[in-house]
């Protein structure tokens, strides 16, 4: 049935049938009749109105990561818009799926610098999958169903929609069993079919690899390949080692299970990188944060890359083969042509660097006998606590480094963290979105001081909705990470890396957020207890050693198996 | 790695925006755009687009990618000068005076296949079609009569292949609509 409704009134319905229940946002002058819209449809969309418009990209970022659907957000036009910049660029670099309608002023205005102007689609165009205006009452539910189609397929990807005044009050004849539900767009291809030859090669190539490594990247989780991955390490007997943002796409007690690649993954797969016949690379994109120096990586190895996106092979390194499609899909096609086989000498290869990084960077890091504590250590003991089965939300820095090392995994989709743009400020409000995404399962967010105040007024968020987040404020009062190179590179000079702080606890507090500070390691378990026990958010304000670092490190520019395992020294094997 | 002339063929939705999208790609690669020229191909409602970069082989294939990867691009194709008949127009406006002292103009439209679009007492519009050194060649020669004013095109190219390139990519699209549709 047809009916005469306002444009705001369309975007409504047509989030609804786009499946929508909840969005992140925050009203303002040009968004205003959208948001008179959304309040007679409150009971269908939940809105969780965040305190700033950054925190509202970021929430829409952890509750995608940890459900796989779009995350949402509104916000108003100028300011509105521009504060949305850091998480929209996160989300793309990082494929998370994402809409954002922005408010705009009316079409008549456009480019008259009229109050709260902004050209966002000029803006966001260069790191969105798509950015679209809509002018016209009657493009919403096009323009809407568009927009997820795009922003959910293939790789996915941030979509900004750039809502004019004059389309949301004007009018628009709506039917609502006549949805243009979008599934095909004729100048993109989002699933591409894996090619038989290609399939048929790469697995010759893997069959007939005596020392071959995997490489688990996010696409694999984005997928849902996490089975299909394990049944590949296991019939083929092959170590797998994973990214960043691939932790957690297998389980890190299984036998096959080495490791995290890059500047401060373990050393057993990054020199292993280096010692492959074939690296399987898979939803991954060679980061140079995994890769080092490219003239340095693998270059004994055949490559493999398998990738939903063709424009990442051959960007950063040379492939031998590609499979370009959905990670599950390209696994399902390869698996049955996969021989079953033993490499446990080159297995065994693993044992060694792992020995050598546990005696002489780990037991220091998660065991110190004195001192004050250190990050390792209480990230240690909230996994422990948490039975591994926590997702685990990181800031940017040696927080989110030491998180990445330390934190062991049962289930997927276990871990969230701004990998690609390393956004400080990501952490707090992604693990909100994340809570309220996965509400049955305890989310841990680890951060650093400085990060935290970057969107600590989410605190208010966290209050207003009461949402349950443990909050592991690793503070040693300092700009870590930058700390560590200025004292390993920049000879000590510790330009404007200290730092003068509040009392953490105190300002939960005033929020009605409960916590406590940890002095002292003596403290630190039963802490950890009552943090986890506490119904509701609760934040520990944990005293950490400032001039603690995060080892080992390839340093930026080396090659991959060039290993620092502390200040002083390299890893050798011989 | 050896650096040469590529011509890019993208075809396009015909949507706002579409130019910057694709020029901000070389913008951030610190590429420079050597020619350019827009309009609508031969397909309703789409656009053609003929760009011209100079640069290595596997940065114009990552660019080609990156480009391809845009919602609104339909397809790009890569191209070097051996696959394309293509041509570029320039106009060159000289004052009358200086040419009809010298008495060359018949010899200079001659040997350069030019034409004269428009004769004033004041000044003389030659336009030339080709290839950029040709364009060049003719520059030069107008040169000691002093050149008022002069503009060329971007490159326009067609491929030496049989059809447009395009039409085989659309019809894979219309019969992938097709299937979508028959699932649904």
């Amino acid at each position: 049935m047809k009916e005469k409704i306002k444009g705001s009134e369309a975007l409504m319905r047509s989030l609804i049938r786009e499946g929508v229940g909840l969005v992140f946002g925050y009203p303002g002058g040009s968004i205003m009749p959208t948001y008179d819209a959304l309040y007679d449809y409150q009971d269908r969309i939940r809105h969780i109105l965040v305190r700033h418009e950054q925190g509202a990209t970021h929430s829409a970022q952890g509750f995608s990561r940890v459900t796989g659907e779009t995350g949402v957000v509104i916000v108003t036009s100028g300011p509105g818009a521009t504060n949305i910049i850091t998480g929209v660029a996160d989300a793309m670099i990082d494929s998370t799926p994402m809409v954002v309608v922005t408010g705009q002023v009316a079409s008549p205005f456009l480019g008259t610098d009229a109050f709260q102007e902004a050209d966002v689609v000029g803006i966001t165009s260069p790191i969105t999958k798509w950015s679209y205006q809509i002018r016209k009452a009657e493009d919403v539910s096009w323009a809407v169903s568009k927009a997820f189609y795009i922003a959910n397929s293939g790789r996915p990807g941030p979509v900004v929609l750039d809502f004019t005044r004059d389309a949301q009050v004007g009018e628009v004849e709506y039917d609502d069993e006549n949805y243009p539900k979008c599934n095909f767009i004729r100048s993109y291809i989002p699933k591409p079919t894996p090619s038989a030859i290609d399939i048929e090669r790469v697995a010759d190539m893997i069959n007939n690899s005596e020392r071959p490594m995997i490489i688990s990247g996010h696409g694999v989780m984005i997928s849902g390949a996490e089975e299909e991955l394990r049944e590949l390490a296991e019939k083929g007997d092959i170590p797998v080692a994973a990214t960043l943002l691939g932790l957690s796409t297998m389980r890190t007690d299984h036998r096959l299970y080495k490791g995290m690649v890059g500047m401060h993954g373990n050393i057993a797969p990054n020199v292993n990188t280096n010692k492959a016949d074939l690296i399987i690379a898979i939803g991954m994109r060679f980061d140079d944060r995994v890769t080092g120096n490219v003239s340095g990586y693998a270059k004994q190895a055949k490559i493999v890359h398998i990738d939903i996106d063709s424009s990442e092979f051959d960007k950063n390194i040379k492939t031998d083969a590609t499979i370009h499609a959905d990670a599950k899909e390209a696994l399902q096609s390869l698996l049955p042509l996969i021989e079953e086989r033993k490499h446990s000498e080159w297995i065994a290869e693993f044992d060694r660097p792992a020995a050598v990084e546990r005696e002489s960077v780990i037991e220091r890091e998660l065991f110190p006998q004195s001192g004050k504590m250190t990050m390792g250590e209480v990230i240690n003991r909230v996994i422990d606590a948490t039975e591994e089965k926590a997702i685990v939300v990181t800031d940017v820095g040696q927080n989110q480094m030491f998180a990445c090392r330390y934190s062991r995994f049962k289930l997927p989709k276990s871990l969230i963290s701004s990998g690609g743009l390393g956004t400080m400020g990501f952490g707090f409000p992604a693990a909100i979105g994340a809570k309220i995404g996965a509400p049955e399962r305890t989310v841990c967010v680890f951060l650093g001081d400085g990060g935290l105040q970057m969107t600590i007024q989410e605190l208010g968020t966290i209050m207003e909705y009461g949402i349950d987040i443990k909050i592991i404020l690793l503070n040693n009062n300092f700009l870590g990470n930058v700390r560590q190179w200025q004292s390993l590179f920049w000879n000590n000079r510790f330009s404007q890396t200290p730092m003068l702080n509040p009392d953490f606890v105190m300002i939960a507090k005033a929020y009605g957020i409960a916590g406590e500070d940890v002095e002292d390691r003596s403290q630190l378990s039963e802490a950890i207890e009552r943090m986890l026990e506490h119904k509701g958010s609760y934040l520990l304000n944990v005293n950490i050693d400032e001039t603690d670092m995060v080892f080992p490190m390839t340093p930026g520019g080396a090659n991959v198996d060039h290993i620092l395992l502390n200040p002083n020294d390299v890893y050798s094997i011989d | 790695m050896e650096e040469q002339l590529f011509t890019f063929t993208i075809f396009t939705e015909n949507q706002v925006g579409i130019l910057s999208q694709i020029s901000n790609i070389f913008t951030r690669r610190c590429l420079n755009i050597e020619s350019l020229s827009v309009s609508p191909s031969s397909i309703k409602g789409v656009s053609k687009f003929t760009l011209t970069c100079f640069s290595n082989r596997d940065m114009m294939e990552r660019v080609c990618k990156q480009i391809d990867k845009r919602i609104d691009v339909l397809k790009v194709y890569l191209l070097t000068d051996d696959d394309l008949v293509y041509q570029e127009i320039a106009l060159y406006k000289v004052p009358t005076d200086a040419l009809l002292d010298n008495s060359v103009v018949e010899a200079i439209t001659r040997r350069h296949n030019a034409s004269i679009l428009e004769i004033t007492r004041t000044y003389v519009v030659f336009e030339k079609t080709g290839h950029p050194e040709e364009i060049e060649a003719l520059f030069d020669e107008l040169k000691q009569f002093d050149i008022n004013q002069f503009v060329r095109s971007g490159r326009v190219a067609v491929t030496k292949s049989r059809r447009e390139l395009l039409d085989r990519y659309l019809e894979q699209q219309e019969i992938r609509r097709a299937q979508i549709e028959s699932i649904r």
